[in-house]
């Protein structure tokens, strides 16, 4: 990706407050600034509970940041984020509609024709490999299936910036890098953004062009950024033998163990 | 991903007829032992009861018998009740209670969808519903003839808010209950706030309301007896509460079985209801 293109998310001195119940003030993201470029593959990775989906809400638009702003496209965002779609960790797909429902409905949201929308839903649910499966229930396909389901129902509405929530994380090794491998070779068709958290670093690595690790919350600020120029077309299964890949593991490593002792030592200090 | 799939597809083999078919069996086996089981159970009872009363054993003035009761029935449905014909009492007592649970369910979605979209609604209505949950609704049906007489509409009232506070908090529920994620997912998809109803929130919560449902029909068929039973010049209840003034146990009993009755018939309804609503929910995983 080159540095020249403009950016498609801006994130201008956040921070990120909730009001416990206790009434004390609890700090997740603070002064944080980050811009992605159109086009690029961003992983986010962190310590557990360090704020990595609150980003990612914001960047949706959730809800606000308690100070700073979101551009998109050099826009302020206020509201829904309308150029985004997200495949969270749990579920996507709606379990009263089939999978063709649940694909065209973004399409059927804008308003277009049921017969149209199928048209273009059966191309995505051909290309994500469920072809034969449209009439289906979400209930009745694996874990894996209903990602696939998942990520037509994002991409088919064309989205500049596509948002995933430790998506695969609850999915089983081999799944997961096989949805993996899927979808760098869908969005290398697609131009989108991709904002990608994880808590697995070698995905993060595997995936992305740029990886971005984030402090032990409370308060978490971005400790480190790197770029990844291991070549593409990548093969997820394969790259983490590649000597540039172990490289880049070690190097970004150091500085996420830090992180992940500090929060570990926070979380037996508070149940201790 | 592909292989997977043509493997799904291929046709089954002479094994896997066999295999289905012998799996059918068992199941059609299983389905008559326990209806075999459940008419042991009837006839246990009643066969009991029967014999109870006619050896006089119990006394068949306060307890009747099983034979006298179906007579008693029989009775009506040939000669006519007091109040007229059978099928008109029924009729009057089914319309109520179909009436009542109609429009409790109707206000109970509406009021239940409203206040748990509605987050300023809920908190300045929340303690009053919470009040007028509280009182025994069977004290409110002598209020309710007084009002609107002792014709049908008193009874589909008492019907009415006793199915109402059933539905409306299952639908409350329902709709609090809906997955975050959905919601951001339809969100970002681009829906409106029309558009999330129609996608996200309704379908979630039908869960929820269409089980009320089946308590609720029950409701509203007490809802509709005891106001015909405090005052009315015609319905099932109107004949139980003559048969009771008269000391007739076999009437009382005659009474309460076509009710029982008209109350299952009514839940295999709402079963059906649930069925054809909710069917993702039946599909075989």
């Amino acid at each position: 990706m080159t540095q020249t293109a403009p950016d498609m998310i801006e994130l201008k001195g956040i921070t990120k407050e909730y009001v416990k119940p206790s009434g004390e003030v609890h700090t997740v993201l603070r002064d944080i600034n980050l811009r992605i470029p159109k086009g690029e593959f961003t992983s986010i990775v962190g310590p557990t509970g360090c704020g990595k989906s609150t980003a990612l809400n914001l960047i949706a638009g959730f809800e606000p940041p308690t100070e700073g702003e979101v551009y998109i496209s050099e826009q302020r965002l206020d509201g829904i984020n309308q150029r985004a779609a997200c495949v969270f960790q749990t579920e996507n797909a709606f379990p009263w509609k089939t999978v063709i429902d649940n694909v065209s409905l973004g399409l059927r949201l804008r308003g277009i024709s049921k017969a149209d929308a199928y048209d273009e839903a059966r191309k995505w649910i051909t290309r994500v490999g469920l072809k034969g499966f449209e009439g289906h229930y979400p209930s009745q396909l694996s874990g894996g299936m209903r990602k696939r389901v998942s990520l037509a129902q994002c991409l088919i509405v064309q989205p500049e910036i596509l948002l995933m929530d430790e998506s695969f994380s609850a999915l089983d090794v081999h799944t997961r890098q096989l949805m993996e491998d899927e979808l760098l070779r869908i969005w290398e068709e697609t131009s989108a953004s991709v904002f990608f958290i994880t808590h697995d670093l070698e995905e993060a690595i595997a995936l992305s062009d740029r990886v971005i690790v984030l402090t032990a919350g409370p308060g978490a600020t971005i400790k480190g950024d790197y770029q990844i120029d291991l070549p593409r077309p990548r093969n997820v299964a394969e790259i983490s033998f590649d000597p540039a890949f172990m490289r880049i593991h070690q190097q970004i490593w150091k500085d996420l163990k830090d992180e992940v002792m500090i929060s570990y030592e926070n979380a037996n200090k508070f149940t201790s | 991903m592909k292989t997977q799939i043509s493997s799904l597809a291929s046709p089954a083999s002479v094994e896997v007829v066999s295999r289905k078919a012998e799996l059918k069996k068992k199941a059609l086996k299983l389905q008559a032992r326990n209806l075999s089981l459940q008419l042991l159970v009837f006839v246990v009872v009643t066969g009991s009861w029967q014999f109870l009363s006619s050896q006089k054993i119990i006394d068949p003035f306060f307890f009747s018998s099983p034979f006298d009761i179906v007579k008693h029935i029989w009775t009506w449905a040939v000669y006519g009740t007091t109040a007229g014909p059978l099928w008109l009492q029924f009729l009057v007592t089914l319309e109520e209670t179909v009436l009542s649970f109609i429009l409790g369910g109707v206000f109970g979605i509406i009021f239940g969808y409203a206040l748990g979209v509605n987050d300023l609604l809920s908190v300045i209505l929340g303690p009053y519903i919470k009040m007028i949950n509280a009182i025994p609704r069977v004290v409110l049906v002598p209020i309710f003839i007084l009002w609107f007489g002792l014709g049908m509409p008193s009874k589909v009232a008492s019907g009415l808010v006793l199915t109402f506070f059933i539905v409306f908090f299952n639908a409350f529920q329902g709709v609090r209950e809906v997955d975050r994620n959905l919601i951001n997912n339809a969100l970002l998809l681009g829906a409106s706030k029309g558009q999330l109803a129609k996608h996200v929130i309704i379908p979630s919560a039908l869960t929820w309301i269409l089980s009320s449902l089946h308590s609720s029909f029950g409701f509203a068929l007490i809802g509709a007896v005891v106001g015909e039973f405090i005052g009315a010049t015609q319905g099932l209840g109107y004949l139980i509460a003559q048969a009771q003034g008269a000391f007739d146990t076999t009437g009382v009993f005659a009474g309460m079985l076509i009710l029982s009755i008209t109350a299952l018939i009514a839940d295999l309804g709402v079963s059906k209801l649930e069925k054809r609503f909710i069917a993702w929910r039946y599909v075989r995983k």
